[in-house]
């Protein structure tokens, strides 16, 4: 029997989660695994709306910061449970991204890239100014989700790092089996359809404005979760988290790994979440490095890292 | 093809990660990471410069009880969630046995949780009251807070008989981080706000703020809690308002720099809280701590080619705390040295005596800054 791409994706990414640790010399390597987890659902968001409906947006760390401080501000504020929380965040996330998407994405060319930097320079303003509710840049503390507590209770003792480890990969994998989903339905054809040619696709009766939106709003929500899981697992957070750098590592990880491959752009946020860790010295110039491994993914690997290797792969054993 | 293809590239990023594990042997680890790079590399850049010039030196004169120190200095570049990644790698991977760092009060507070749950001990070099306040067991720090340089500059009003001040602040983290720690204690000191007026941190002009404070009847004097080029713009904008009221600048422009900016004639008489590193060529001979600042002044000077500064000063101190308790303990069981370190008594450093108590893990009083003024382009004490 042969299993269905959707099925092969899906089992991969639950195997090597599963299985890596084995291979971890000590929980230090839970965290980065987690870190990586977080980066990938972000982007596996982004997938959605670059790979899928071939929008680009620079702001979506914009919805990370709502998402995480959604987990610091509400069980202060509103006395919500952080989980609950991390709903709220991103309900409203999926609102401010169809406020802002709405009118944006009637336009044709690049106007969302331009719209949703100036919403995520914005967003991480808010954050670093208003420091009576926020904190300010100091950042302020994010309350225990709790969780962990309760599995101790029922016999599985988890260390933090562990526990973050297994809950972020197991909300990677249910996002990843969600987003794999929507590419076979109706609304992931009439995405692609529009990614090819939006006026093919308005011929066949697609209406490009609302799929472009629907894209929108999903991929500002799988941003807001990561952003909330990435608090909850930190217990603190600043504004660092809606910065401008941020949204920029985010798209670069999808396009480097292969934005149109669900596994390929987790491995590009495998790499570059691993990267800094394994190149200490070079901190000074992770900047230039993102700039010119973009740079040398799209002239010479334009699908990503992933599906170009396997294309060339394939094609030698051809 | 392509599942065999998928496994064999997670498996080689996973190879990667590990091939970096391989530990180092023996010696006294010690970790820090701090934000040698990006918007706050000028503090971080001078912390780490120190650190290491220091551990050669403590190396080269046989190291501590016998044993070398081994410093594993990570740059998270000013970023809460790397320095949250460097802090577990430098606990769980490297097993460090106490850790310096948290440059800024963002990355410190990011990083206490890990060092509190694994038990090690932890010195932040960020000046926000909130690492220390309430005392947590293995967090300590050595700057100075804000809340000291305001009771520092009102027992200074104080005894010129000054009772109603104007205030001017920067909006930025340290102006209203610092304005509030001064509203909260200025009532101990029977000192009166008439006037609170702020400025954004890239504002070119002051003036508008300081004509209405001018207006105030009653005003006596002017305080600037501020950081960066604000305070210098203030300082230029009060001599050409001819304001005539004394003006007081805080401890965040305590340096050669603020004067060049604000300028050598327009800065004259402004009074400010520093510490000793910045005057260390003015103090008298019996000054307790002028042997401390004036060799790592000359130290530094030497080893870097660059002037000293207050932030190195806060990291020399550091190191200085934990191998004193390292010594005292007589070993390198973190808890002993969380110990030690609890129960440092008379240490000088750069920032002042360190006397630590199990309710006070900073260790510092008002003696830690000297009160300056501004003379000729110049410091001078005025105590």
């Amino acid at each position: 029997m042969r299993l269905s791409s959707k099925a092969t994706t899906l089992l991969i990414l639950a195997a090597v989660i599963a299985i890596a640790p084995v291979f971890f010399p000590s929980s230090y390597y839970f965290r980065v695994g987690s870190l990586i987890f977080v980066n990938g659902l972000a982007v596996t968001g982004l997938v959605i709306l670059i790979g899928y409906a071939g929008q680009i947006s620079l702001g979506h760390a914009g919805f990370a910061g709502i998402g995480a401080y959604a987990c610091a501000l509400a069980p202060v504020h509103l006395g919500l449970h952080p989980a609950l929380a991390a709903v709220l965040g991103a309900a409203l996330s999926a609102a401010i991204a169809f406020l802002v998407g709405r009118p944006i994405l009637r336009l044709k060319g690049y106007y969302l890239a331009v719209a949703s930097l100036g919403f995520g320079i914005l967003v991480s303003m808010v954050l670093s100014n208003e420091a009576q509710l926020t904190g300010g840049p100091d950042g302020m503390a994010v309350p225990e989700l709790g969780l962990r507590a309760v599995l101790k209770a029922i016999g599985i003792d988890l260390s933090n790092t562990e526990f973050w480890y297994a809950f972020s990969g197991l909300v990677l994998v249910i996002g990843a089996w969600l987003a794999l989903n929507l590419y076979h339905s109706p609304t992931g054809r009439a995405l692609r359809a529009l990614h090819g040619s939006e006026v093919a696709a308005r011929t066949v009766g697609v209406d490009v404005a609302h799929y472009k939106l629907v894209a929108f709003v999903l991929s500002a929500v799988y941003a807001s979760v990561s952003g909330s899981l990435l608090a909850l697992q930190n217990k603190f957070i600043t504004p660092d988290v809606a910065g401008f750098m941020h949204s920029i590592e985010m798209v670069t990880m999808a396009v480097l790994g292969g934005a149109g491959s669900m596994l390929g752009a987790i491995l590009g946020a495998a790499i570059l979440t691993t990267l800094p860790q394994v190149l200490t010295v070079f901190q000074e110039y992770e900047q230039l490095m993102l700039g010119l491994v973009m740079m040398l993914v799209m002239i010479f690997m334009r699908e990503g890292l992933l599906p170009s290797i396997a294309r060339r792969i394939r094609g030698r054993a051809e | 093809m392509k599942f065999s293809l998928t496994t064999t590239a997670l498996a080689g990023t996973l190879a990667l990660v590990l091939g970096f594990a391989a530990p180092a042997l023996a010696d006294i680890k010690i970790g820090a990471t701090l934000s040698e790079t990006g918007p706050a590399s000028f503090l971080g850049d001078p912390e780490a410069k120190t650190l290491k010039m220091l551990v050669e030196e403590i190396n080269a004169a046989g190291g501590v009880n016998g044993e070398k120190i081994d410093l594993i200095v990570y740059d998270d570049g000013g970023d809460p969630n790397k320095a949250r990644t460097f802090a577990t790698r430098l606990v769980e991977d490297d097993e460090v046995v106490a850790v310096i760092g948290g440059t800024t009060t963002g990355t410190s507070m990011a990083i206490i949780p890990v060092f509190e749950d694994a038990e090690i001990p932890f010195i932040s070099l960020a000046g926000a009251i909130e690492i220390i306040d309430p005392v947590r067991p293995f967090t300590f720090k050595t700057p100075h807070t804000d809340r000291m340089a305001c009771a520092k500059i009102f027992e200074d009003m104080k005894k010129a008989g000054i009772s109603k001040i104007g205030l001017i602040s920067g909006s930025d983290g340290f102006g209203a981080s610092m304005r509030k720690q001064c509203l909260e204690i200025i009532g101990e000191y029977g000192i009166e706000v008439l006037a609170d007026e702020t400025y954004g941190p890239t504002d070119a002009d002051m003036t508008p703020q300081l004509t209405n404070i001018k207006g105030k009847d009653g005003v006596q004097a002017v305080l600037n809690p501020g950081f960066g080029q604000g305070p210098a713009i203030v300082t230029r904008n009060y001599a050409q308002l001819t304001v005539g009221l004394p003006l007081y600048q805080s401890h965040g422009v305590a340096s050669d720099g603020f004067i060049e900016l604000a300028g050598a004639e327009a800065a004259e008489g402004v009074r400010l809280p520093g510490t000793a590193l910045l005057v260390a060529g003015l103090l008298p001979e019996s000054d307790p701590q002028r042997a401390v600042v004036v060799a790592y002044k000359d130290a530094y000077e030497k080893a870097t080619g660059k002037p000293v500064s207050t932030f190195g000063g806060y990291a020399h101190d550091a190191l200085r705390i934990l191998v004193d308790a390292i010594t005292r303990a007589g070993s390198t069981e973190p808890s002993a040295i969380r110990d030690a370190i609890e129960g440092t008594s008379g240490l000088v450093g750069t920032t002042g005596t360190v006397t630590m108590t199990a309710e006070d893990h900073l260790g510092l009083d008002l003696s830690a800054f000297r009160m300056l003024q501004i003379e000729k382009g110049g410091w001078k004490i005025v105590e």
